[in-house]
């Protein structure tokens, strides 16, 4: 493919609100998992990662069908770093129909429905009349919302392939750029903490009671976050600068294994990534530096830790920021693809937290601290339920 | 404007009146009466009983249009990429959920949880055909056959490569379905092409216009086409039963339609 600019980029998870905040605890190694006080969930023992100040967030009135958890999120996260002056700059220079909204999402305003089926009526059973399906449940709710919010009027869609949705978005968007349909795109992902997940995850025994340990010996599961991240993808100008962050490849397969285990040799993850390396032309030499998925869960760092040891061997430095921002779902491609961006700008690899000894199975170098070593090209592997896998390939401007 | 064009290989249809794509086009091109009547949606043959059993009607009506398309075509399924646009999970899976929580028992069982993404279909169909290629999963409520149909044309476009394009949508239960209305569970499946070949039935140019949309002469379809998202798509599907070159316009976001040539091959 041809390289794709990522004109801005911001995140806000539990790590905080926006880049500087992010930047920050990965420099520290500051993980944002807290013990499970969300909404009414007191009988799980598990810890979440929860954004601050979502639930005082006021949508704007024109807006105010679209008040939801995320889409408060949503809102919350796209005005920060000047995300949404970056948007009105593209849009006045390509135009309001050749700015696309491609966003991730798995359980979207989910939240609203759990809720407002509490408060059904006792005699009809139907949902109270503030309850909007359309504009909160709907999964295509949070790429309507953006539309709106920033007043769009051409392509948009959701993306919901689970844990991998939005790193799809970024493969999609490459293609309709390329296709010529748009001139730039709004991607990345939004996911808010909902009931669903948290016992869906419990019903599947995956959730750790202590904060997620990826590649831990002793794993025991995973830690659900939440997040809104955000990146403006527009052509790469023949001139970038050094700092420039560019999407060089993307890579996406199947399973075609199991509903909600990985494949056992981690074959459709090795597939995405070698994928994302053909896209971009590109040998496995190229990566210094690989943002794993890295979910904690026994399964999951087994499958793609042989993925990796098969392609890479112990070349490449790896870890995964699951122990610091949880995991994200739907949100988690977009927002370790501006992990990987603030790395290849700030010169440095996040070491995965949490450790305490190393799965001596999983033949990867591993980074158990920070290392203090610039990358040039980053690699991000985002996996979901239903076998969908998807790889990012991320480099600097001066990456020759 | 920017044209994006592949071949039709082949199509499948499932609907309330609509028991296959070969039965249907004798009605959409007005060769035969239309008669509403419940859909009985399969399950899915290839799917191993295990996992056949745990299928729902949306996943069931996807995945038997998909296999019309691809049988018609003679493809290799594993060979495919493939792109699933719905407007919706399962709704009957998702009441079931929300019953669940909102009680005082919050146990939901492993089945119904990987069964809720939206992606269920889409990973059905990747075990059942052995497809390791990458399958797209769109929506944009109203719009998700124009969504679905971009990102397929687009794959097809840029990558270069044949692409399955499943939509397909079953109601909610109530109380959602109130506040959701969908009259019948409905798919329908587009298996595209790069180039033409001997199993090309026609070829598509589509792009983005402000042109009104085309409707269905006959006022029950028109309902369908109004009040299920991928029917939406049944101009489009009258223009191939009918098997001559022309021009249809069909829904997307607002103020976007999306033209399609249609050209026999």
């Amino acid at each position: 493919m041809s390289p794709l600019l990522l004109s801005h980029f911001t995140a806000s998870s539990c790590l905080g609100l926006g880049l500087d905040a992010t930047l920050a605890a990965l420099k520290a190694r500051r993980s944002g998992l807290k013990p499970c006080q969300f909404e009414t969930v007191h009988d799980l023992q598990t810890h979440v990662g929860e954004v601050e100040g979502v639930d005082g967030v006021a949508l704007p009135d024109a807006l105010a069908d679209f008040d939801c958890r995320n889409n408060r999120l949503a809102l919350l996260g796209i005005e920060q770093d000047g995300f949404g002056d970056a948007v009105r700059a593209a849009v006045a220079r390509h135009g309001r129909r050749r700015v696309g909204v491609l966003l991730g999402t798995s359980t979207s305003g989910i939240l609203q429905t759990e809720q407002a089926y509490r408060r059904r009526d006792p005699a009809t059973g139907a949902l109270p009349a503030d309850f909007h399906y359309r504009t909160t449940h709907n999964t295509y709710s949070v790429g309507d919302f953006v539309r709106s919010y920033f007043d769009l009027e051409g392509p948009a869609m959701v993306v919901s392939t689970a844990c991998s949705s939005s790193a799809k978005v970024f493969a999609s968007a490459a293609r309709m750029i390329t296709a010529g349909l748009i001139d730039a795109a709004i991607v990345g992902g939004v996911d808010s903490l909902c009931l669903t997940t948290l016992y869906g995850f419990n019903s599947l025994e995956l959730l750790s009671m202590r904060p997620c340990r990826p590649y831990d010996a002793d794993r025991d599961g995973l830690s659900i976050g939440e997040a809104a991240a955000y990146i403006l993808l527009e052509r790469a100008p023949a001139q970038v600068g050094a700092a420039d962050i560019l999407l060089l490849g993307a890579g996406e397969s199947s399973d075609a294994h199991h509903m909600s285990a990985p494949h056992p040799e981690g074959l459709g993850a090795r597939m995405a990534m070698q994928a994302a390396l053909d896209s971009a032309g590109l040998e496995v030499s190229a990566v210094d530096y690989l943002n794993l998925h890295g979910t904690a869960t026994p399964s999951n760092d087994a499958a793609e830790g042989k993925a990796v040891a098969g392609l890479f061997g112990d070349r490449v430095a790896c870890s995964s920021t699951k122990a610091a921002t949880g995991h994200t779902l739907g949100a988690a491609g977009g927002m370790e693809a501006v992990i990987c961006a603030l790395v290849l700008r700030h010169g440095f690899m996040p070491g995965g937290a949490h450790l305490d000894r190393l799965d001596p199975a999983i033949a990867i170098d591993y980074l158990a601290a920070n290392r203090e070593q610039a990358p040039r090209r980053a690699l991000s592997n985002s996996f979901g339920f239903g076998g969908s896998n998807c790889s990012l390939l991320l480099g600097r401007g001066d990456a020759e | 404007m920017t044209q994006l064009q592949a071949c039709i290989d082949g199509i499948g249809l499932l609907g309330p009146g609509f028991d296959s794509w070969t039965e249907a086009s004798a009605i959409l091109s007005g060769r035969q009466a239309y008669a509403a009547r419940p859909l009985n949606a399969p399950p899915p043959a290839s799917l191993p009983p295990a996992e056949r059993r745990r299928t729902g009607t949306l996943v069931k009506v996807a995945m038997a249009a998909g296999s019309e398309a691809i049988a018609q075509a003679g493809a290799n399924a594993a060979e495919v990429a493939s792109v699933f646009a719905s407007s919706g999970a399962d709704g009957d899976n998702c009441h079931a959920i929300c019953e669940a929580l909102a009680s005082d028992d919050r146990l939901i069982s492993p089945t119904r949880f990987h069964n809720s993404v939206h992606n269920a279909a889409s990973g059905y169909w990747s075990i059942a055909s052995g497809a390791m290629t990458p399958s797209s999963v769109v929506c944009a409520y109203d719009a998700s056959f124009g969504a679905g149909l971009l990102e397929a044309m687009t794959l097809v476009a840029v990558e270069g490569r044949r692409c399955l394009l499943v939509a397909y949508e079953a109601p909610y239960p109530e109380p959602l379905n109130s506040t959701r209305p969908m009259p019948s569970p409905f798919a329908v499946a587009l298996l595209l092409s790069p180039r033409a070949s001997e199993k090309s039935q026609a070829r598509l140019a589509v792009e983005l216009v402000d042109a009104p949309l085309s409707l269905m002469p006959d006022k029950e379809i028109e309902t369908l086409r109004q009040s299920i998202p991928c029917a939406r798509s049944l101009p489009l599907l009258a223009a191939l039963a009918q098997g001559k070159a022309g021009r249809v316009v069909l829904d997307y976001l607002a103020p976007l339609h999306i033209a399609v040539e249609v050209t026999p091959c």
